[in-house]
C-alpha cells in the first residue's frame, strides 16, 4: 500500500497537471480572441501631467517657445481613424516643441468620437462626416466644427497590364452597382481605346465596417448616379450590391492586391504608401482626372465653405478637379470650463492650421487651400473658457 | 490524551477558533466567486437584452428570417448571420473531432515513448495559445492562396453537388477556409480535454476489457471510448462554442458578405463578425439590432450546451 501510493497520487497529479495546462492555454486561447477595443478616456482627468515627461526637466531640450513654460495640460481627443495619422504626428510634434502640453487622441471611428463629444467624455472629437443638427443641439457648451485637412479617395484596382484606367462615372457607378460584370466591358473599353482589357470577371471589394471613407464614397455616388441614389443610398455602411467586404482601410488594400481583377474604393494615403494602380476618373465638367494632392486641392479651391465650415463636396466643380474628395472636421466646444485648456486647444489648431499642414502632403492628405485656413483660423477665436 | 498519542499516532489538536474561521471564511469567499461568475453573465444578459429591446419591438421574429441588413434605411435582419454562424461551425466540427479525437487516442495510449509524447501533448496544447487574429492571418496568407489555386477545380468536379454549387470568389475567402481555419482552432480544445478523458479512466477497465481476450482495438472502440463519452461530448461542445463566438479570424477570412448560399466556397457572414464590424460606427437602431443579434447568439450557445447535456444524459443511461 505503502509503495503503491505515490505512484498513485502522482498519476493523479500529472492528470490534474494536464487538465490544468490546458485549461490555461484555453484561457489564453479564448481571451486572445476579443480584439482590443479602446475605452472612453477616464473624463476629467485632462490635467495630469503627462508620465514621460521626461524632457522638460532636462534643461537641453526644453523648447524656447513662448507657450513652452505654461501649466501643465492634457486634451484627449477621440474620432475619425482617416485623419488619425495625422493628428497623432501633430500632437507628437507640438509636444516636442511645447512639453507642457499632452495631447492624446484614440482612433475609435467617426461615429463613437461625435458619441463621446456629444456625452462630454472628451476634451474634442474628430469626424470624416460632419455633425447634424439634431446632434449639435445636444452639446450645451456649444460646438465648433472645423476642417482641419482633407483627403480624396481613389479606386484601386489590380488588372495586371493595363495601367492608367480610365474610368467614366456611369462606369464607375455601374461596377459597384454590379451591372458591369467584365473587365472588358465596353463602357469600360470606350474610354480606354488603347489599353488591353481583359475578359475577366471584375471583384468588387468594399469595406464591411462602417467607416466615414465609406460615408464619403456612397455621398459621391448617390450625386452622380440616381440609381444608385435610390438603391443602396450614401451612408457609413450601406447594403452593397455586390463583391466582398474586408475590414478597415488596410484589409480593403490588402485584399485588392492579393486578387486579380478587383477594385475597391481606399484613401489616396494608403494606396499612395502601398504603391497601388488607382484609376483616372471623370470629373463633373467630363475630364478624366488622377488622383493627387494638386488635384485634390482643385476640388477642395472650388468649394465655398460655408460660415460653420459643414460643405459636403458630393461632386465638386472644376476642369481639374478630382472627382472624391472631403474634408475631416475636428469637434471642439466653444466653451471649456478650464481656461488653460481652451488657450491650448486654441494654440493647437492655430499650429496644425500653419505649421502641420505640411505634415499632410507626406502622409496622403491634402492641404487646406488657404482661404480656408484664414477663415478656420477666425473661427478659432470663439473657443472661451 | 497526550499520553495515549506517544506511543500510536499524533493526535489530532482540537482546531483553533482562528482556524475554524479562516474556514469559514474562505468558503464564504469561494461563494461569492461562484456567485460573481453567474451574476456576470446574468448581468450582461440583462444589458444585450435591454439594448435588444427597440429591435426586438420593431422587427420581432422576422428578425430571424430576414435578410436585410441596411442600415440607411434601418432595416435590419440576421438570417445570413445565423446561417453563416451555424455552418462555419458545422463545417469546423467535421474537420476537426475526427482528427482531434485521433490525436486524443493516439497521445493517450502509449504508442510513443513518454517524453516524446510529453512534447506532442504540449505542442497541441500550444495550438491552443495561439491569437485567433494570428490564425486569421495565416488563413489568408496560406489557406485563401491555395483555395484560390484548388476552388475552381472542386467547383468544376463537384459543382453538382450543391454544397460546391457556385465558382468560388475571386478574392478566395469564402465559408470553406473560415471554416477550415475555424477547425484548426477548435482541434487542440477536442484534443487535449478528450485526450485528459481518455487517460484519467481508471486502468483497471482496460486491464479488465484486455483480461477478457479483447484487442487493444476493441479495448478503445468499445470500452474506453464509450466510458470517457461525456467529456469527449464535453470537449466537442467547448470547441463548438469556440468556434460559434469566434471572431477576428472569421471576419479576415468569410468575406463578409451578407448573402445565403448552399454552397460553402461562396462567401458569407456570422454574427460575430456582423458585430466586430458594424459595431463601432453603429448608432440609433442598429446598435439596438446588432444586441439583438448578440442575443441570439447567446440563445444558439444555451441551446447547444443544453442539447450536449441532454445528449451526455442518455448516453449515461445506456
Amino acid at each position: 500500500m505503502k509503495n503503491s501510493k505515490p505512484s498513485m497520487l502522482s498519476v493523479v497529479d500529472s492528470t490534474r497537471r494536464a487538465i490544468f495546462v490546458s485549461c490555461i492555454a484555453l484561457t489564453v486561447g479564448l481571451t486572445s480572441c476579443n480584439p482590443p477595443k479602446a475605452n472612453n478616456p477616464s473624463a476629467g482627468d485632462g490635467t495630469s501631467p503627462s508620465p514621460n515627461a521626461g524632457s522638460p526637466t532636462t534643461p537641453g531640450t526644453v523648447s524656447t517657445s513662448p507657450s513652452g513654460s505654461g501649466p501643465n495640460v492634457g486634451l484627449n481627443g477621440a474620432g475619425a481613424s482617416f485623419p488619425a495619422p495625422l493628428y497623432e504626428t501633430w500632437f507628437a510634434e507640438y509636444y516636442k516643441k511645447n512639453p507642457n502640453i499632452k495631447i492624446n487622441y484614440q482612433s475609435v471611428g467617426s461615429g463613437a468620437g461625435v458619441k463621446q463629444f456629444i456625452e462630454g467624455t472628451v476634451d474634442f472629437g474628430a469626424s470624416d462626416v460632419a455633425m447634424k443638427d439634431e446632434e449639435i443641439a445636444k452639446v450645451t457648451k456649444g460646438v465648433l466644427l472645423l476642417p482641419m485637412t482633407a483627403g480624396s479617395i481613389v479606386l484601386a484596382y489590380n488588372l495586371p497590364g493595363v495601367e492608367g484606367l480610365k474610368l467614366s462615372r456611369e462606369a464607375y457607378a455601374d461596377i459597384f452597382l454590379g451591372k458591369i460584370k467584365k473587365w472588358n466591358d465596353p463602357k469600360i473599353a470606350a474610354a480606354n481605346p488603347t489599353a488591353k482589357l481583359p475578359d475577366k470577371d471584375i471583384t468588387v471589394i468594399h469595406r464591411s465596417d462602417g467607416s466615414g471613407t465609406t460615408g464619403v464614397f456612397t455621398k459621391h455616388l448617390s450625386a452622380i448616379n440616381e440609381e444608385w441614389k435610390k438603391g443602396p443610398g450614401e451612408g457609413k455602411d450601406v447594403k452593397w450590391p455586390t463583391g466582398n467586404g474586408a475590414k478597415g482601410n488596410d484589409g480593403v488594400t490588402y485584399l485588392i492586391k492579393q486578387t486579380e481583377g478587383s477594385i475597391g474604393y481606399i484613401e489616396y494615403g494608403y494606396a499612395k504608401n502601398q504603391g497601388i494602380t488607382m484609376a483616372s476618373l471623370e470629373n463633373k465638367a467630363g475630364k478624366y482626372v488622377e488622383a493627387s494632392t494638386e488635384s485634390s486641392s482643385k476640388a477642395l479651391a472650388a468649394v465655398k465653405l460655408p460660415e460653420n465650415f459643414r460643405a459636403f463636396i458630393a461632386d465638386p466643380e472644376g476642369e481639374d478637379s478630382y472627382p472624391i474628395v472631403t474634408y475631416t472636421w475636428l469637434l471642439v466646444y466653444k466653451k471649456y470650463d478650464d481656461p488653460t485648456k481652451a488657450k491650448a486647444m486654441k494654440d493647437v489648431i492655430k499650429w496644425g492650421l500653419t505649421d502641420g499642414q505640411q505634415f499632410g502632403d507626406k502622409l496622403g492628405y491634402v492641404p487646406l487651400p488657404k482661404e480656408v485656413v484664414d477663415q478656420v483660423s477666425k473661427a478659432v477665436d470663439v473657443i472661451s473658457p | 490524551m497526550t499520553s495515549l498519542s506517544k506511543d500510536s499516532q499524533p493526535a489530532v489538536q482540537p482546531r483553533s477558533s482562528l482556524d475554524k474561521n479562516l474556514d469559514r471564511g474562505f468558503i464564504w469567499l469561494t461563494l461569492l466567486f461562484a456567485l460573481a461568475v453567474a451574476g456576470v453573465l446574468i448581468w450582461m444578459t440583462v444589458v444585450v437584452g435591454i439594448g435588444a429591446i427597440p429591435a426586438m419591438l420593431k422587427y420581432g421574429v422576422g428578425f430571424i428570417f430576414s435578410s436585410n441588413w441596411d442600415a440607411v434605411n434601418d432595416e435590419y435582419g440576421a438570417l445570413p448571420q445565423l446561417y453563416g454562424t451555424l455552418v462555419s461551425s458545422i463545417i469546423a466540427l467535421i474537420f476537426a473531432v475526427p482528427i482531434g479525437l485521433g490525436v486524443a487516442l493516439f497521445l493517450s495510449e502509449d504508442y510513443l515513448p513518454t517524453r516524446i509524447q510529453v512534447v506532442i501533448v504540449f505542442l497541441v496544447e500550444l495550438l491552443a495559445a495561439i491569437p485567433s487574429v494570428v490564425y486569421g492571418l495565416w488563413g489568408i496568407a496560406v489557406l485563401v492562396p491555395i483555395m484560390k489555386a484548388i476552388g475552381g477545380q472542386i467547383y468544376n468536379l463537384f459543382g453538382w453537388i450543391p454544397i460546391f454549387g457556385t465558382p468560388p470568389s475571386a478574392t478566395g475567402l469564402g465559408m470553406l477556409p473560415a471554416g477550415l481555419v475555424l477547425a484548426v482552432m477548435v482541434l487542440p480544445t477536442i484534443a487535449a480535454i478528450s485526450r485528459d478523458a481518455l487517460i484519467s479512466l481508471p486502468p483497471d477497465l482496460r486491464q479488465a476489457a484486455v483480461g477478457l481476450g479483447a484487442t487493444r482495438w476493441e479495448a478503445i472502440i468499445k470500452i474506453l471510448v464509450p466510458a470517457a463519452f461525456s467529456g469527449i461530448v464535453g470537449a466537442i461542445m467547448l470547441a463548438l462554442g469556440r468556434a460559434l463566438g469566434e471572431t477576428m479570424a472569421v471576419t479576415l477570412l468569410i468575406g463578409n458578405s451578407n448573402n445565403i448560399s448552399a454552397s460553402i466556397l461562396a462567401p458569407g457572414s456570422t454574427i460575430s463578425s456582423l458585430l466586430a464590424l458594424k459595431f463601432a460606427e453603429a448608432d440609433g437602431l442598429q446598435v439596438s439590432a446588432l444586441m439583438y443579434s448578440a442575443l441570439l447568439l447567446f440563445a444558439i450557445t444555451l441551446l447547444v450546451n443544453v442539447l450536449a447535456e441532454m445528449l451526455v444524459r442518455r448516453v449515461q443511461r445506456i
